[in-house]
């Protein structure tokens, strides 16, 4: 990415940045809100160039937000209307460090509301427009900023992960998005979904950036007690001897685009001298169910905090304090908020538990010891994203199991902590992107990112 | 398990959510369905298995129990409520 220096401006990158947010606004709706007061920051530190004095590695760089990380600049709505209003006292961790190496934050992304898709349909405001046809979704659920890079507004985004939020959206987008090992990066200050499985990430156009920012924002993070000790920079480029394929993710039920695009690349990893090896993973396809019982279930305690009292919506019309609260969240809340709090405290309630919540983390272990059973034959793992590439918009919206399917091939990883990245893989017949995701054990995120160069160079 | 209107009563009392009717009768549907999908997991043999709860690999991360200070103060955290009152956040009555 362009880095601002003494020939190239900050306020050069940034209003450039700026005018092509408001110019592709109204045709995509990748933003919920744009900073135009960015010019500011970018011209103290052209100030600082001018001076000699030293700048950070991302001196001048623009970046877009998704709207659910917190900072005083805008409001953080979460696309929900119950964060309506909200202008935060306090900043996220990953944008106090972004901004320290003299990044800029030109707006904030669209997603769906708390996250809560595969879309960014489920959004207050109104969908995001896939880059490539406005006339199918973005992904989700971190959408607007997916977009925002595909456009090329801005060289990165900011993302939050929890199924497949980053690595969804990114391969429908023709983009780069890396989901990291889970505790690699501080979530202080951004609003919470499911808690045992959230990650924070970001979308570029080249993979080598995310590099540059995994050693800028990982690491350990006092207001985060679920931080995992920096090892992102130490940790080693392994080479990439055996690439695993799991078989039950490479049947009918997948596009035959992407798994044409697949099957590709695995001739070509074979001959660069790859060993390709098959996998079975019974485990994976309870994944899914598995997802939708402890997401729903961490969710429906997370967004308990939001009751119309402390900030953000208040409803108006309500006599007594039982009913305000009824009245926030039922106006507050999008019709997808709703059927995950209201399947979280389904499978929470008494009687339910054993079956579905216990049930579901027993599923979790198997699927955690999948995943290091395939990791002893391969050293990762190459698979599709998603069993489609990007869907026409308001095909799925009315039907939530449809759209959770969609997901089949992105939550696993999740429920595991693992990092994903998802890379492009080229065009379908009609020019949509293609995606493919590289897993790898944990804390394998720097080998994932330096082996899409031996991915590139066979493409 | 059968869905029905009362289970979205139940769960919308749980939740906290003043449904309308058609809302009701939307989410009856919407509801039975993702339970009928998540039940498959039925079929998946967990005999003996244990649960993970999360996959943080650190246990009791402590700190110093330290009063530090914070970046929001209580002014900041005061004016982003919609009424208050000598620093206290204005409620409708309770009953």
């Amino acid at each position: 990415m362009k880095v601002a220096n003494q020939t190239q401006s900050a306020v050069e990158l940034v209003r450039a940045a700026l005018e092509k947010a408001h110019q592709y606004q109204a045709e995509y709706h990748v933003f919920n809100w744009i900073n135009d007061d960015a010019i500011k920051k970018a011209e103290a530190i052209d100030r600082k160039i001018a001076q000699g004095e030293p700048v950070g590695r991302l001196a001048g760089v623009p970046y877009a937000l998704k709207d659910n990380f917190l900072s005083p600049e805008g409001e953080t709505t979460a696309s929900a209307l119950i964060l309506e209003g909200f202008q935060s006292p306090v900043t996220a961790t990953a944008v106090r460090k972004l901004e320290a190496e003299g990044a800029i934050m030109i707006g904030r992304t669209n997603l769906d509301a708390f996250a809560h898709g595969s879309s960014t349909e489920n959004s207050y405001y109104g969908p995001t427009k896939n880059s490539k046809d406005t006339t199918r979704v973005a992904g989700g659920s971190s959408g607007g900023s997916a977009v925002a890079v595909a456009l090329d507004i801005v060289p990165f985004a900011l993302g939050t992960d929890t199924g497949g939020s980053i690595r969804q959206p990114a391969s429908f987008n023709g983009i780069y998005g890396l989901k990291p090992t889970y505790g690699a990066i501080s979530r202080y200050g951004v609003v919470a979904m499911a808690s045992s499985t959230d990650c924070i990430g970001f979308f570029a156009r080249e993979a080598m950036d995310l590099d540059l920012l995994m050693g800028v924002v990982a690491g350990q993070d006092k207001n985060d007690m679920t931080t995992l000790p920096n090892f992102y920079a130490e940790s080693e480029i392994k080479t990439i001897k055996k690439v695993g394929v799991i078989k039950d993710f490479n049947n009918e039920a997948v596009n035959s685009e992407i798994r044409a695009a697949l099957q590709q690349k695995i001739e070509t990893l074979k001959h660069q001298g790859c060993e390709i090896v098959e996998l079975n993973m019974p485990a994976l396809k309870y994944a899914l169910a598995a997802y939708y019982i402890i997401v729903p279930a961490e969710v429906s305690s997370n967004l308990s905090r939001h009751d119309g009292i402390r900030y953000g919506y208040r409803s108006a019309k309500s006599q007594n304090l039982s009913e305000l609260y009824e009245n926030t969240r039922n106006e507050g809340f999008m019709p997808e908020n709703k059927r995950r709090i209201m399947i979280g405290n389904f499978v929470l309630s008494s009687g339910f538990y054993d079956a579905y919540y216990l049930k579901a983390a027993k599923a979790r272990t198997l699927i955690i010891n999948e995943y290091a059973k395939a990791f002893e034959q391969c050293d990762v793992l190459l698979t599709p994203v998603a069993p489609n590439p990007a869907f026409k918009l308001g095909e799925k919206v009315n039907d939530p199991v449809a759209m959770y399917l969609e997901d089949v091939m992105s939550v696993p990883l999740n429920l595991a902590g693992l990092p994903g990245l998802a890379i492009p893989v080229g065009k379908t017949n009609s020019g949509l992107d293609l995606g493919l995701q590289l897993v790898g054990p944990r804390r394998s995120e720097r080998t994932l990112i330096n082996f899409t160069k031996t991915l590139e160079e066979t493409a | 398990m059968e869905v029905n209107q009362e289970t979205i009563h139940h769960l919308a009392k749980l939740s906290n959510f003043a449904l309308t009717a058609s809302e009701t009768a939307r989410l009856v549907t919407d509801i039975k369905e993702i339970v009928g999908y998540i039940s498959q997991l039925d079929q998946l043999e967990t005999d003996g298995v244990e649960p993970t709860y999360q996959v943080f690999e650190m246990e009791n991360v402590w700190r110093p129990d330290e009063i530090l200070p914070q970046e929001a103060d209580r002014e900041a955290l005061l004016a982003l409520t919609a009424e208050t009152r000598d620093y206290q956040i204005k409620v409708p009555k309770v009953l």
